[in-house]
């Protein structure tokens, strides 16, 4: 399968701009997943020899964070809070409703290319559970006729 | 004169749509050419009324809640500008009962001023513990915070003075101060709270930190989950760095501190203070062996003060006001006050920092007004994923370290998370075990296949496979996570699960012991 194309020039200014730092590889990692939307598994051996590092280290600290993903994401990542707050409010029900509505599981993108879904444990924001975030703004006391609306909205800026 | 209006720019209340009532607000006094200032301000915390819009008036600031953005023109038609009456007007803000009764020391700010308004933080006795701080010796800022009784915030409650003073005596020629600002447990958003309506206070504690044990570089290590804070922190560090209140020569003084935000990337162990500090230096959140302690060797192997965002948020008005004052607040070896987060199926959700002693009832009915769904609270979890989940029988222990060891329960961090008679405890612990092994950093056996274990075990018994025996298992298998694990990801797994299993035998199907008899 062809790798997709992936912006080698910004990758590549991110590592130089911040090699330098003491503990540089997770403050490279955030800039490449924010330049790029994820890790090009290409990468790994630039980054690797950036900082005087195996690619197998790399490697090792891109799979132990939930947050860095080695696949292009969705136009938009939804991430569906499961902690013990949310579930007080019935997350899981959202849950199952999300997963329906969307047609795909965690850690899956719809066919359109439109969202992907991933779960979050707690953002902080378990005054108004349940929650989720898109692409980083979050929405409080989501219930599965509010879902709706907001993947429309969502949909719509697109 | 402009008329201020506030509308808060904290994540929750723009999760419940303030961005869009700001928006409409300043719309519409467009349209009316009616000249206001909006300022942005932090949250109350006072969630069930967010979005909270408050007005400046004559007589101090008076609040509308919950406000939609569909809502605005008919609050300017009822003439909120000037106070008057409408269906939301909650009257003046001080005067609401939940937020009058509270004690609010390390949250004096929040929900008041604009978070990155430098000349707002100045206002309202901002840096007042920095200016106190730097014309004092270091062992007399130290003896201030031990004075003051003041225990990590963040769950462990380690005197927070005998910490500092590991690290004032350390001998090196590099030392850090680094804020745990790794937020993850449910039911916790005090220090999200913090560096979203008042960051200026935590650069202040780290900056007073840093003169204290030595320390000219700070870091504080910040939840990829809270990108509103991140925000508001860079804002308000480069604030800091131009007034010179952060850089080579701290308000003239020639001393130096230099603080830097860096991003977690979503894995709850690096809360774990030594996997956090292997996450500073770029790599995986592993738990270290300890000792050493990090006060000792810390980051980059440096002795290093690590305090959650509420500890190092609280040591300005330490600082400022002494630590006798600080410590006046609370009951027993549980000095001042605890930022307490009510959250999950509660009516009134929100922020209530109150001295340590006010017990779980009058958080749950007198603030909370009981759950949100109108039926009754069967338990409620205190102190995140690995705090004991609490039944009814237990809510009048006081809020106080000692108290809830007593009880085989943990304060942590402060959240309280309330559940109404739907919940499932079985489920809860098949989840807190689920969670450990999502979560583990698989660094030592109890935790890694302890967790697996657990949720296989939990499993069985839910499916009345061999249930007697399998109950007998997951008490062994929670004496192994609780004695042999490295950190307390492992180590207190059992709390949530051995706790749902004494309190509510009736969910694993096991009689209750009174009825058994």
């Amino acid at each position: 399968m062809n790798q997709p194309v992936w912006n080698k020039d910004a990758v590549a200014a991110a590592i130089d701009g911040l090699k330098d730092k003491p503990g540089a590889l997770l403050p490279i990692l955030h800039a490449i997943q924010e330049a790029v939307g994820y890790i090009p598994p290409d990468s790994v051996p630039m980054i690797a020899k950036a900082l005087n590092l195996s690619r197998a280290e790399v490697h090792g600290v891109i799979s132990f964070y939930h947050y860095f993903r080695e696949t292009p994401p969705g136009q938009h990542t939804i991430h569906l809070c499961r902690a013990e707050s949310c579930q007080s409010m019935n997350a899981a029900g959202l849950e199952a409703h999300a997963k329906a509505k969307l047609g795909i599981d965690f850690h899956q993108t719809t066919a359109d290319g439109a969202f992907s879904l991933e779960p979050v444990y707690c953002l902080g924001n378990c005054a108004c559970s349940p929650a989720l975030a898109i692409d980083g703004e979050i929405y409080g006391r989501v219930s599965p006729e509010r879902f709706d609306e907001i993947v429309t909205e969502v949909r719509a800026q697109a | 004169m402009s008329t201020k209006v506030y509308v808060p720019c904290d994540s929750s209340a723009l999760s419940l749509g303030a961005e869009k009532v700001a928006q409409a607000i300043a719309r519409e006094a467009s349209s009316r050419n009616i000249d206001i200032r909006l300022v942005r301000n932090g949250s109350r915390g006072l969630y069930w009324l967010e979005p909270l819009v408050e007005v400046e008036t004559a007589n101090g600031r008076v609040a509308y809640g919950p406000v939609q953005a569909s809502d605005v023109p008919a609050l300017f038609d009822a003439g909120f500008l000037d106070g008057q009456q409408h269906a939301l007007a909650l009257g003046p803000t001080e005067e609401i009962a939940y937020l009058k009764n509270q004690e609010r020391l390390t949250n004096a700010r929040v929900g008041i001023t604009d978070p990155v308004s430098l000349d707002d933080y100045l206002a309202h006795d901002g840096y007042k513990g920095l200016k106190n701080a730097l014309t004092m010796a270091p062992a007399d800022i130290v003896k201030q915070v031990t004075d003051s009784g003041l225990r990590g915030r963040g769950g462990a409650a380690f005197p927070t003075g005998i910490k500092w003073n590991t690290v004032l005596n350390a001998p090196a020629e590099q030392k850090y101060i680094v804020c745990n600002a790794d937020e993850g447990d449910s039911g916790t958003f005090s220090d999200r709270m913090i560096m979203e309506g008042d960051p200026f206070v935590l650069i202040e504690g780290m900056t007073i930190a840093g003169l204290a044990v030595g320390a000219n570089q700070g870091y504080i290590y910040l939840r990829v989950e809270y990108p509103h804070a991140h925000r508001n922190l860079n804002a308000a560090i480069a604030a800091a760095y131009a007034a010179g209140y952060l850089g080579k020569n701290l308000c003239g003084s020639g001393k130096v501190f230099d603080l830097e935000v860096r991003l977690g990337a979503g894995a709850y162990v690096c809360g774990e203070e030594t996997a956090l500090l292997e996450s500073l230096e770029g790599k995986r959140g592993m738990v270290r062996f300890k000792p050493p302690l990090p006060a000792i060797k810390g980051l980059f192997g440096q002795p290093t003060v690590i305090n959650n965002v509420i500890s190092l948020a609280s040591v300005p008005i330490i600082l400022d006001k002494g630590g006798a004052h600080y410590r006046d607040f609370g009951m027993g070896r549980s000095r001042g006050t605890l930022p307490i987060q009510l959250a999950g199926n509660i009516k009134r959700p929100g922020l209530v920092e109150k001295a340590f002693g006010i017990t779980l009832r009058e958080l749950l009915y007198d603030y909370g007004g009981g759950s949100a769904s109108g039926r009754p609270i069967r338990a409620v979890q205190v102190g995140g994923p690995l705090g004991a989940f609490v039944p009814e029988s237990q809510f009048d222990t006081p809020l106080d370290y000692e108290a809830f060891a007593a009880n085989w329960a943990v304060l942590g961090h402060g959240g309280v998370v309330v559940f109404d008679d739907t919940v499932d405890m079985a489920r809860m612990a098949r989840y807190a075990m689920e969670f450990c092994a999502i979560e583990s950093c698989g660094k030592c056996t109890p935790c890694r296949i302890g967790s697996t274990r657990g949720v296989e075990v939990m499993d069985k018994i839910i499916h009345n496979d061999n249930r007697a025996q399998n109950i007998q298992l997951l008490r062994d298998l929670g004496d192994t996570m609780l004695a042999g694990s490295l950190c307390a990801l492992g180590g207190m797994t059992p709390y949530p699960v051995l706790s749902a299993l004494n309190h509510f035998p009736e969910d694993f199907g096991v009689p209750k012991a009174s009825e058994a008899a």
